[in-house]
């Protein structure tokens, strides 16, 4: 039957069959789970008992309830203060090491080694840094110093950025990597011409660099942008003893997800959690999208 | 995103370019203060071996280099087994992952880029969009899939989720886009069938980005942890992450061997990065901006 087929046909069969698979796949892994999520939001559920349908009650709860607004808010600070530390960061790395020529590749490799460590062991070395003297190593190192110790995870002021720091440590290098690759793609001869007319490299940063690096930018934006809202690891981690504390101060919502679904079993309250995690990352994308691609 | 266009080969993009000029004072400047920067970017994965070689008393000095450097920590954090059991979950799950989505983003990827079927614009759009859906909202059903059909606690368990993915679907299809169709079309009047042309001819033009593309699959199948943490439950099953989050709060203030432990689990992605280096920067380059 097959050899009765014309080539059109035939190559539509060969289609099928190499997406059969896959389409089976993505329907049960990635559509079926992402529908019964948004269902079981709706629902009340500990895992044993009876699931009963209450509407919008676990939403009602969850806006009702002072911890997520919490950790709605600590959520948006990682973010906040996550994307545009490293973005500025990374783009000053990049835009020096792009200009020296003595041992390059070394000191790039410097700069990306942290972005092939796991999170979770990069934690565990950073929660040691943090910890009091005699312990830690920056308080230890403070210490040496004659300054006063400071409190880094103890504290409910700056535990969120200690927490944040290695996370932003881990990414620099990627971006760094990719900053780079966007400045080599700008042609030489906007330099040279900008050069020759004797403008200031202050001018031909703010005016060639910057605006032609554009795509870059917002590649980089979006991309930490979804990393640091869905921040877990770190957290996770460096506050094994009493996860998302001191005080929920560094606790993101996928932290309350986490506990929510597995250590308090209460499934539908946690899909609401997540289904408002999915909109928060929807939103901020299409605000970051539109924002970036038309100024 | 859409980036592409007008850009150089990223082997291009990696040369250095940066006229050469005598050394001068802003020159010496600039590159000290991106060296002691680089430093300071390594000293956590610094102390962290070093720390694994120290003896307790030592753990608390600032000291770089340990006084007596030993390996004790490693024979007593290795002496129960757990670390092998860890570290081999750990390479199985990441090696299948890998295999499995270079073969799979590759043949979907192939298949939406050079075949004309109709379908073809939905199904692409419909595999696109699951990259909008973060993996949380997912662990809650796939925990219940697991449950249900007794996947909890295996290595299946752990790696059905990342089989395959849509961000790797869509680097492949944007890879493909640079094969020509004479090719294809040529092995085709040879009396190949579409599996081997797919295989033989169109598999090795794009190897960079297979390259590219399985280190970023096994990297973050080696560092995964929110799921493998959920669907695990026996110390034998758990994922080296995992294994370490746990051993960590088991050693409590033994940072030593927390930091023994860390270094085991760090240390081979590092000594991988450091041979394939070049490859494993520009696949970073490729995918960041293909993908």
């Amino acid at each position: 039957m097959y050899r009765n087929l014309t080539i059109r046909q035939k190559q539509i069969v060969w289609a099928w069959a190499f997406l059969a698979i896959p389409i089976l796949f993505y329907t049960v892994i990635r559509f079926y789970p992402t529908g019964n999520a948004i269902l079981i939001s709706f629902q009340d559920w500990n895992l044993l008992g009876d699931r009963t349908w209450t509407g919008f009650d676990n939403y009602q709860t969850l806006f009702a309830d002072p911890v997520f607004w919490k950790v709605f808010r600590n959520t948006f600070v990682y973010l906040l203060i996550g994307t545009p530390v490293s973005l500025i960061i990374s783009f000053v790395i990049a835009y020096h090491l792009d200009q020296v020529r003595f041992m390059h590749g070394f000191l790039r490799m410097l700069y990306f080694l942290p972005f092939m460590t796991s999170a979770v062991a990069m934690a565990w070395v950073w929660r040691w840094f943090y910890q009091p003297v005699p312990v830690g190593l920056f308080n230890n190192a403070l210490a040496s110093m004659g300054i006063p110790q400071f409190p880094f995870l103890q504290s409910t002021t700056w535990a969120l950025p200690s927490v944040l720091a290695p996370a932003v440590w881990a990414g620099l290098g990627f971006q760094v990597i990719i900053f780079m690759a966007g400045l080599r793609a700008i042609p030489r001869s906007y330099y040279e011409a900008a050069r020759i007319d004797g403008v200031s490299w202050w001018t031909v940063l703010w005016e060639i660099t910057l605006p032609l690096l554009k795509p870059t930018i917002v590649f980089i934006v979006v991309f930490s942008s979804i990393g640091f809202l869905r921040i877990f690891d770190h957290v996770f981690n460096m506050t094994t003893n009493n996860p998302g504390g001191p005080l929920n101060s560094t606790k993101p919502l996928v932290l309350m997800i986490y506990e929510t679904a597995f250590s308090a079993f209460d499934m539908g309250y946690a899909a609401a959690q997540t289904v408002v995690l999915f909109l928060v990352l929807l939103v901020v994308s299409l605000i970051q999208l539109r924002i970036l691609r038309d100024s | 995103m859409a980036v592409t266009e007008i850009r150089p080969t990223t082997d291009a993009l990696l040369k250095t370019d940066a006229p050469k000029k005598p050394a001068n004072m802003g020159q010496i400047i600039r590159w000290t203060l991106l060296f002691l920067g680089g430093v300071a970017m390594v000293m956590p994965i610094a102390y962290m071996i070093s720390t694994s070689l120290k003896w307790p008393h030592e753990v608390y000095n600032l000291k770089l280099i340990p006084d007596e450097p030993h390996l004790e920590n490693y024979t007593y954090v290795l002496e129960d087994g757990r670390f092998y059991w860890w570290f081999l979950n750990s390479m199985i799950i990441a090696v299948i992952t890998t295999v499995c989505n270079v073969i799979f983003d590759s043949l979907v990827g192939y298949t939406l880029c050079k075949f004309r079927f109709p379908g073809r614009y939905i199904v692409f759009i419909a595999i696109l969009s699951t990259l909008m859906i973060p993996t949380e909202m997912l662990v809650i059903p796939w925990y219940l899939m697991s449950q249900q059909f007794g996947w909890l606690d295996t290595y299946w368990g752990i790696m059905f989720p990342g089989l395959m993915t849509a961000f790797g679907t869509f680097l492949m299809k944007q890879f493909f886009e640079t094969v020509p169709d004479d090719f294809i079309e040529a092995a085709r009047i040879d009396g190949l069938n579409e599996l081997q042309i797919w295989w033989t001819v169109a598999m090795p033009l794009v190897k960079p980005a297979l390259a590219a593309l399985a280190i970023f699959v096994f990297l973050g199948n080696w560092t995964a942890f929110i799921w493998p943490l959920i669907v695990t439950n026996s110390v034998e099953m758990y994922t080296l992450p995992v294994g370490l989050s746990s051993f960590g709060d088991e050693a409590d203030v033994a940072w030593e061997l927390i930091m023994t432990g860390a270094a085991i689990s760090t240390i081979p992605t590092l000594i991988v990065f450091l041979i394939f280096q070049r490859y494993i920067i520009q696949g970073v380059v490729m995918a960041g901006l293909k993908g």
